[in-house]
């Protein structure tokens, strides 16, 4: 059983010559090195949710816990230190290189300076880029969507068991915007680290989360897995926010898993084989390309253990198009 | 002309000498009191929104008030001499460099000192690492106006027995003395220049992170 990384008690926040809470009343626990998506339209209060976390903004009534600890009472830069910051802007020190910025905290940490470099150099490589070629170059010398690499390597400077990071890939182009996502997704698989990651992006929120966190004035309308959120959204709006989704990315979010009807007797069949993660995009695509119209789930351990047919794709994709309706 | 010229600073270089040094002597030093001043207040300022206003809208009417006034001004208050010269100086100095300050210290993007609180940064950190080298180029800057601004007004001093290169200038003026005048004009003139010159490649210097 995982951790509790981050809790909220009855968290909420009222700016100052505001009548409404911009955050009201917010009950949650995240689990140590889950993925969760905030998603929600702006004013929802994602925002106000994310940096209470790191007391950006301090929470008007309520605790916030980590790792028990109610936050207020940790000294607040040696707490922040262990939290990894992306935001939208990226916000780099113009006037330092890319290596500067990212050993800034190790810096403030006193690390060694030979294990500062060699960290900056295993950083830029973990976010695609070649320290020879901009470990000496400043902020404005690259492009966004590098920009932003950079933010991410400084964020995992300290290693960090938390990251924060508030719509990071918002003004980045699509097309970087899905590497990055996709680099992000291996990153997190590979470090296992808690990420708190706020969007407006209804399919980034269900691409990247392990679970789906859905605000909208304020409060959570529904946190759960995003299939459990497709197949059974919790009241009008979830509903309506979902809807925005077309098919195709319904079924890029759909796990193999969710739908397979579960086989238990030996299987001698010669169907394709696909893992319990496949995306039933993916099955699709296989059964339009290759005329079949059935593929067995296999789980890593202990071999097949499921089965998809046509039959079950249609019902399922069906099923979810009149639940979002 | 210029021959005739040389040919009297030559034989006057002891006071040319003394002229040159009482005047970036008064100009260093209103530049020094002024730098202490402006600098404290315009951070004062840029982080305190609602006061720095009526603050820095002093400073700029300040500003209009033409220097040979402030000089005048001074004298009978402060007497003659190098200290009402070296406080009307410093008075005309102080607004560019406030609000250079000011505007360098302002102008830092917000999300930059919000990804260094957040990071773990404490204040005095944030203001030594980031904020003092981001507002250094604007504040440069200022002291480059102030420096052109001074060195041309220290002329003036001599105005009210203050000494300095405008005792050449205003000799030669006397007299109806063109050689006279020109050791003095040339002389503020290069001081000038060469000001303007150190104080760029500093600038530079500062500045190198927005070039490629």
């Amino acid at each position: 059983m995982a951790r509790t990384a981050i809790e909220f008690r009855n968290v909420s926040k009222q700016y100052a010559n505001m009548l409404q809470y911009a955050v009201a009343g917010i009950n949650m626990r995240i689990s140590e090195g889950s993925f969760i998506t905030i998603l929600g339209t702006s004013g929802s209060g994602k925002t106000t949710l994310l940096k209470m976390v790191n007391r950006i903004y301090e929470a008007t009534s309520g605790e916030i816990l980590y790792f028990g600890e109610p936050i207020r009472n940790l000294q607040i830069e040696e707490y922040r230190r262990k939290i990894g910051y992306v935001i939208q802007q990226v916000g780099l020190f113009p006037h330092m290189t890319v290596e500067e910025n990212i050993g800034t905290i190790p810096q403030i940490l006193k690390w060694d300076a030979g294990i500062i470099a060699k960290r900056v150099d295993a950083l830029l490589e973990l976010v695609c880029l070649s320290p020879r070629d901009f470990k000496k170059r400043y902020p404005r010398q690259l492009s966004g969507g590098q920009q932003q690499r950079v933010g991410l390597a400084r964020a995992m400077a300290a290693d960090p068991d938390l990251m924060l990071m508030d719509e990071p890939f918002g003004a980045i182009d699509a097309i970087t915007r899905q590497n990055l996502q996709e680099e992000l997704i291996r990153i997190q698989r590979k470090l296992n680290k808690t990420i708190l990651f706020v969007t407006h992006d209804v399919n980034e929120a269900f691409k990247l989360g392990d679970k789906v966190m859905i605000m909208h004035e304020g409060t959570i309308q529904q946190f759960d897995t995003p299939y459990g959120i497709l197949a059974k959204p919790a009241n009008e709006y979830v509903a309506r926010l979902i809807a925005t989704q077309d098919i195709v990315q319904r079924l890029k979010v759909l796990k193999a898993q969710s739908v397979m009807l579960p086989v238990d007797a030996q299987v001698s069949d010669r169907a394709f084989r696909v893992g319990t993660e496949e995306s039933l995009h993916n099955i699709l695509t296989y059964f339009l390309e290759h005329d079949q119209n059935h593929v067995l789930v296999e789980d890593d351990g202990r071999g097949v253990v499921g089965k998809i047919t046509w039959e079950q794709l249609k019902v399922s994709t069906r099923q979810g198009n009149f639940l979002s309706a | 002309m210029i021959k005739e010229s040389i040919a009297y600073l030559l034989l006057n270089i002891d006071k040319y000498y003394e002229a040159v040094i009482v005047h970036l002597e008064i100009s260093l030093a209103a530049l020094a009191v002024s730098f202490m001043v402006a600098v404290p207040l315009g951070i004062w300022c840029a982080k305190n929104g609602r006061v720095s206003y009526s603050v820095i809208n002093a400073f700029t009417i300040l500003r209009i008030i033409p220097s040979l006034a402030v000089l005048v001004i001074a004298m009978p208050i402060l007497g003659t001499g190098f200290v009402p010269a070296l406080f009307a100086l410093t008075l005309l100095a102080i607004p560019p460099i406030l609000i250079n300050t000011y505007s360098g210290f302002r102008n830092i993007d917000p999300s930059v000192l919000e990804c260094a609180a957040g990071m773990g940064m404490n204040a005095g950190k944030i203001f030594i690492a980031i904020e003092i080298p981001l507002a250094m180029p604007l504040v440069l800057t200022g002291l480059r106006t102030s420096a052109a601004e001074v060195i041309a007004s220290a002329t003036l001093a001599s105005y009210i027995g203050a000494g300095g290169l405008g005792d050449f200038i205003f000799t030669g003026i006397g007299m109806n003395d063109i050689r006279i005048l020109l050791v003095g004009g040339i002389s503020v003139a290069l001081l000038s220049v060469l000001t303007e010159v150190s104080l760029t490649a500093v600038q530079h210097m500062a500045t190198r992170y927005q070039r490629d």
